[in-house]
């Protein structure tokens, strides 16, 4: 019963966004912005799969996700700006031209390639995740103070990151890019190209995911989230464990940053300020964590909604979002997908009157 | 002798927590520590187990020095704790808690590639007959009563399938048909592993105390000896009954 209506779930999920959206915008009646939006959504779903599984599997609040989620952007921007400015004849970038650098500083030089750039979007995560993840976890830090410091962190980065001297465009972030392995942008075949992958990307995300926390692997991942102590005392390293569940998801984030840029052109350090980072919980909060459908579902649910009410009311989003933080705080904990499993209970209970259990 | 232990001390802010001058514990003995409340029973487990730390004294198990090793490192030597709270993993099943308890490889890529098999399958399922878990497998740990949480703990420490067993009020909060049952199947499990038990139940203590109990009071060994000994000796039944007696008295 159980499979049965998760593959329903799949194959209807798969039929709208891989068939129905493509579809629509083939036959006009979508424009390909709408496209593009939805592949944007899908690749803060992909991050938003990180965090369910660090948070949600794991019970280790990282507030450090929208960094790597801009690491992984920075990367591909930096590339790409590079590709711009040797095809307009120039040897640097404009921004650092008007800020009077002469020579291109050494961390951009292996942007030049595109292999190089892929592999060093995921690497860089990966090792900063790793190096941060093995001091924090060592010293056995965990809890808000986790958080605290992680939070910390994405802050100090977002003003580095901020400053004119990092040579990363300051304020003004990465933007005015053209192509992309030689293909166009603003070509609206490239846009539904991205779109494409992403949702691939994302789907092979999922189907990774799905696989670790169905694996035993994932089982002691929640079993630390449950009683850490215990864990140590059956003979895991536990140290070990929250180490790679962090770098995958450093990768998972990094990854969604990669597809992300392409697709909006831009990335300033904005995406990782106090209020992204925040934002990101969020998805998965009111999609429900442990639950990897949940942070999918909240991720675009939460995105979509935002789309829409800041269109209709512009001023009152945080307000919005707060006011649904609240209340799925206070009323269901396990989020979307948590109310729509009791609301199935319930209409199980009262159609076939047999008793439920309350805890 | 499979466990020793010498000069041990430690002390929170200032307070004598333990003190304990020798003791020591032969392969396949079953031993049963009892005391008054506060005499650092739970706390000596806590520092065989490596939860907390000795401030000085000797711990020697297999002839290898345990302290200021890991948790991780002492239960990879084959020590097994369960504690006096029931600490297993509400969130998951009955059988996920005991699978993730078996004793195997337990890194984190052979974690990953884990396959079950028969034997282990078999393995637990014994286990679980033992300690009348079979019939709630599916449940969530989470989800059972307080003393098929206790069964379900010392069922994890089994399945680690440690040399030293230490088992801390295993009956607490039991029947008295449980505890009867609990005995029993300590009294089985010391056949084949060294256990140390802590317990308050006096009827629980003398059906499982076949060899030595140890009387720890202010963090001080007391006396060691039989149950009939430790039964009958004065300075233990003033510890216990004495203090309340004097209060009656200056009542």
């Amino acid at each position: 019963m159980k499979t049965n209506n998760n593959t329903l779930l799949y194959i209807l999920f798969i039929a709208v966004f891989a068939i129905l959206l493509p579809a629509g915008y083939l036959s006009g009646l979508l424009s390909v912005n709408t496209i593009s939006v939805w592949g944007r959504y899908f690749c803060f779903a992909i991050a938003a799969l990180g965090i369910d599984l660090i948070w949600g599997y794991t019970g280790i609040l990282s507030m450090c996700q929208a960094f790597f989620f801009c690491l992984g952007s920075y990367g591909i921007a930096m590339h790409l700006l590079l590709k711009k400015t040797a095809t307009a004849g120039a040897v640097l970038p404009d921004f650092m031209a008007w800020n009077k650098i002469e020579t291109l500083p050494f961390f951009w030089q292996p942007f030049q390639s595109f292999g190089w750039s892929l592999a060093l979007c995921l690497l860089i995560p990966a090792v900063f995740a790793f190096i941060v993840g093995f001091v924090l976890f060592r010293s056995r830090i965990k809890g808000v103070y986790m958080a605290i410091i992680t939070q910390a962190l994405t802050l100090a980065m977002w003003l580095i990151f901020l400053r004119n001297e990092t040579n990363l465009g300051g304020t003004n972030g990465l933007t005015d890019f053209s192509t992309i392995l030689g293909f166009p942008l603003s070509s609206s075949s490239v846009k539904l190209g991205l779109y494409m992958i992403s949702f691939v990307i994302l789907c092979g995300a999922y189907f990774c995911c799905y696989k670790i926390t169905h694996s035993k692997f994932g089982k002691v991942l929640q079993a630390i989230r449950d009683s850490e102590s215990r864990v140590s005392y059956t003979a895991y390293k536990v140290v070990d464990y929250k180490l790679a569940v962090f770098v995958v998801a450093a990768l998972l984030a990094a990854a969604g940053g990669m597809l992300y840029l392409p697709q909006t052109g831009i990335i300033t350090p904005g995406r990782m300020d106090v209020k992204a980072s925040v934002e990101m919980v969020m998805w998965v909060a009111l999609g429900g964590r442990g639950n990897l459908k949940g942070a999918v579902i909240g991720a675009l649910l939460v995105n979509f909604l935002y789309s829409i009410c800041t269109s209709l009311f512009p001023d009152s989003w945080l307000f919005i979002l707060g006011f649904l933080f609240v209340i799925t705080v206070l009323y269901f904990d396990k989020g979307f997908m948590g109310l729509i499993d009791s609301i199935k209970q319930r209409f199980s209970a009262t159609r076939f009157k047999t008793p439920q259990t309350t805890h | 002798m499979l466990l020793n232990v010498n000069n041990l001390s430690v002390s929170f802010g200032g307070v004598h927590a333990l003190n304990l001058d020798h003791f020591s514990l032969r392969d396949k003995e079953l031993r049963v520590i009892i005391g008054p409340n506060g005499a650092g029973k739970s706390t000596f487990l806590d520092i065989i187990c490596g939860k907390t730390k000795a401030d000085k004294g000797e711990i020697t198990f297999n002839g290898k020095s345990i302290l200021g090793k890991t948790e991780v490192q002492i239960a990879e030597a084959g020590i097994g704790r369960k504690f006096q709270k029931p600490s297993v993993f509400p969130g998951l099943s009955v059988y996920d808690n005991l699978l993730l308890a078996a004793k195997m490889k337990k890194d984190i890529f052979s974690s990953l590639f884990f396959k079950s098999t028969p034997a282990l399958a078999d393995r637990i399922h014994s286990v679980a007959v033992k300690l009348s878990l079979t019939n709630v497998m599916y449940k969530l740990a989470g989800d059972l009563s307080h003393g098929q949480k206790q069964w379900l703990e010392i069922a994890i420490v089994v399945l680690q399938d440690p040399t030293l067993m230490l088992i801390d009020e295993p009956a607490a909060g039991m029947s008295d048909e449980e505890t009867e049952k609990t005995g029993a199947l300590l009294l089985e499990l010391s056949k084949a592993h060294s256990i140390i038990v802590i317990e308050h139940d006096m009827k629980f203590v003398e059906q499982i105390a076949n060899e030595l109990v140890t009387v720890l009071v202010r963090g001080k060994r007391l006396m060691e000896g039989t149950f009939a000994e430790v039964k009958n000796d004065q300075r233990v039944i003033d510890c216990y009954l004495g203090r309340t007696n004097a209060q009656l008295e200056t009542l």
